[in-house]
């Protein structure tokens, strides 16, 4: 038995050096590739969370779309969310490519299990948060998934690139709201700052706690599943987003926010802590309704992909003995 | 035809898709499958695209300066012009796919012939355009009838049930109106009869095919094109004005 034992180590060895190798030089670890089980783990854990998101997602700005104020926005909105269920699927499949099941992801999903993004259990109270959210929260997720693209994993690196495609139109036509409220009505200037209140701190807390508690940085920084820790990307979305609030003629809801001339950089509030790790544990104004709904479109749909599946197996069958008499 | 005429039937053709698209909207989140989301979504987005094109070359030829936006908002559930068919709730994923099956085969009937008419060549490049999505959209909702129709007992019996509820709704495509009448003594309309028997043998073949059962009754329910609606309507629309109803002054 030893020498086998020691063979294998060996051979796992070679193979997890081969993988470390590939990763230092930057280059893409493919499906079939070998890849430690905890790489492997982390990455379904992570693409999982972010298509979950994108499903959830779809419901606080589903809310609007049978009350957008125009035709020609409705479309949009719809179009949107349409791209969200697109990306929910592109990352299930890249999910898939690991040897996840999408089944087994949307039961972990509606039982409570699986986790998404906190910022989708805040409830869309008016139509400025459809600015808002393409603007804020698109915008942070934008600043979030660019350096996925280059993500060490190809399958969810390639998914990525179309998802930053598609995320910086989304960003782009909740600017434009916003940018229309501001200079429409006082009614909709007030509109727009209201939602501005509302969606600036969830938004920060969207990069995720502050560097010192992360959980799962280093190790994913090592492999190259993430580029940027936390706290950076968090002072860039300020950053980029601070002149586009002035731009709006709005206000910033953080009376501690200064310019530091000479870091260059925004020098933000205290986030609330509190209430990011409140809404995670599922105590935010949505979580149970979301999931509810979410729930509510699988049981519901039940049926129907029961029919489906009847259907393609008769036709299946069909199809043989067709060609079993053929034969 | 009248220009009052010409713009009613602008207008009916317009709010069917407009209602229909809305209906569509609201699974937008909520459907059976992710690829369902995206499907009824997508079929939404082309059926508002064209209610669109129709609102604008309404109002232009209204001349009193009525936008897309003001015709779909500012109009109240008496002065909609769509089939009662359209507006009826989405209820189960049966009742959806058998409401779209029937229209969709109504919409192939009429995009048909509006886009070989002459009597408004601005309907007929629209409806051109249309026809290529109505195409997708007949295409996917006969492929559900028949998945619903040969799946499982359950789907058999729901559909069969959805498809006996909706009957009723279907005699109204055809059925005798002044303004239609119009339409169809200029050219602009297909021939009644014909375009009843196309879409008779088009929905028996599917149903057919799909082990169901045509139902016989020759009932049908109507006022929609008089603005005669169902209770549903004025909900829908209460729900889809509200905020230019609030704000009438803001552009958004």
């Amino acid at each position: 038995m030893e020498p086998y034992l020691c063979s294998e180590s060996i051979h796992a060895m070679d193979l997890n050096q081969r993988f470390e190798d590939y990763i230092a030089a930057d280059q893409k670890i493919e499906a079939k590739d070998w890849m430690p089980d905890q790489y492997r783990k982390t990455l379904i854990r992570q693409i999982s969370q972010h298509a979950h998101s994108e499903i959830i997602g779809m419901l606080p700005e589903g809310n609007w779309i049978t009350r957008a104020p125009s035709l020609k926005r409705k479309a949009i909105l719809l179009a949107k969310v349409q791209d969200e269920a697109g990306h929910g699927l592109y990352l299930y499949s890249a999910a898939e490519t690991l040897g996840a099941n999408r089944d087994d992801l949307m039961d972990a999903l509606i039982d409570g299990r699986a986790k998404y993004s906190s910022i989708f259990n805040y409830p869309t109270l008016t139509w400025a948060d459809m600015g808002a959210i393409g603007w804020l929260v698109d915008g942070a997720a934008i600043m979030n998934q660019v350096p996925l693209c280059k993500c060490s994993y190809g399958p969810y690196a390639r998914a990525m690139v179309r998802v930053c495609k598609e995320e910086s139109f989304h960003q782009r036509q909740g600017f434009q709201i916003m940018l229309n409220l501001s200079e429409g009505t006082d009614e909709q200037r007030a509109m727009a700052q209201d939602s501005l209140n509302r969606w600036w701190w969830p938004s920060l807390m969207m990069f995720g706690p502050n560097d010192e508690s992360s959980t799962h940085n280093e190790q994913s920084m090592r492999w190259k599943i993430k580029r940027f820790s936390n706290d950076e990307l968090r002072q860039r979305f300020v950053d980029m987003t601070i002149p586009q609030i002035e731009l709006l003629g709005l206000t910033v809801p953080d009376q501690d926010l200064k310019w530091n001339a000479s870091s260059g950089h925004y020098e933000m509030g205290a986030i609330d802590w509190k209430e990011f790790f409140d809404v995670i544990a599922g105590n935010g104004p949505c979580n149970k309704e979301r999931i509810a709904a979410r729930k509510k479109a699988h049981r519901d749909g039940e049926w129907v992909r029961e029919a489906a599946s009847a259907y393609a197996q008769k036709m299946n069958a069909k199809a043989s003995s067709n060609q079993t008499h053929a034969a | 035809m009248t220009k009052s005429q010409h713009i009613d039937w602008l207008l009916g053709l317009a709010d069917d898709a407009l209602i229909l698209g809305q209906r569509l909207s609201e699974w937008c989140g909520h459907a059976p499958a992710l690829e369902e989301d995206i499907a009824l979504s997508n079929i939404a987005l082309d059926l508002i695209g064209q209610s669109r094109a129709f609102f604008a070359h309404a109002g232009r030829l209204e001349g009193a300066g009525r936008d897309e936006d003001r015709l779909a908002f500012f109009r109240s559930d008496r002065e909609y012009r769509n089939l009662l068919l359209v507006e009826l709730p989405n209820g189960h994923f049966g009742d959806t796919i058998a409401r779209q099956f029937f229209f969709d085969q109504f919409a192939l009937v009429r995009y048909t012939h509006l886009a070989q008419q002459t009597f408004d060549p601005e309907v007929a490049a629209i409806a051109t355009k249309a026809l290529k999505e109505v195409r997708y959209h007949a295409a996917h909702s006969a492929e559900w009838m028949l998945r619903l129709g040969d799946g499982t007992e359950l789907s058999k019996a729901r559909i069969q049930e959805s498809v006996e509820r909706l009957w009723p709704f279907t005699g109204e495509c055809f059925e005798e109106h002044a303004t239609l009448d119009a339409a169809i003594a200029s050219g602009a309309m297909p021939d009644r009869s014909q375009a009843q028997t196309t879409w008779n043998e088009q929905v028996e073949a599917v149903l057919n095919q799909a082990s169901l059962t045509k139902p016989e009754g020759s009932w049908s329910q109507k006022g929609g094109r008089d603005g005669l609606h169902t209770e549903h309507l004025s909900y829908m629309l209460a729900e889809m004005q509200v905020l230019p109803r609030l704000h009438p002054d803001a552009k958004w």
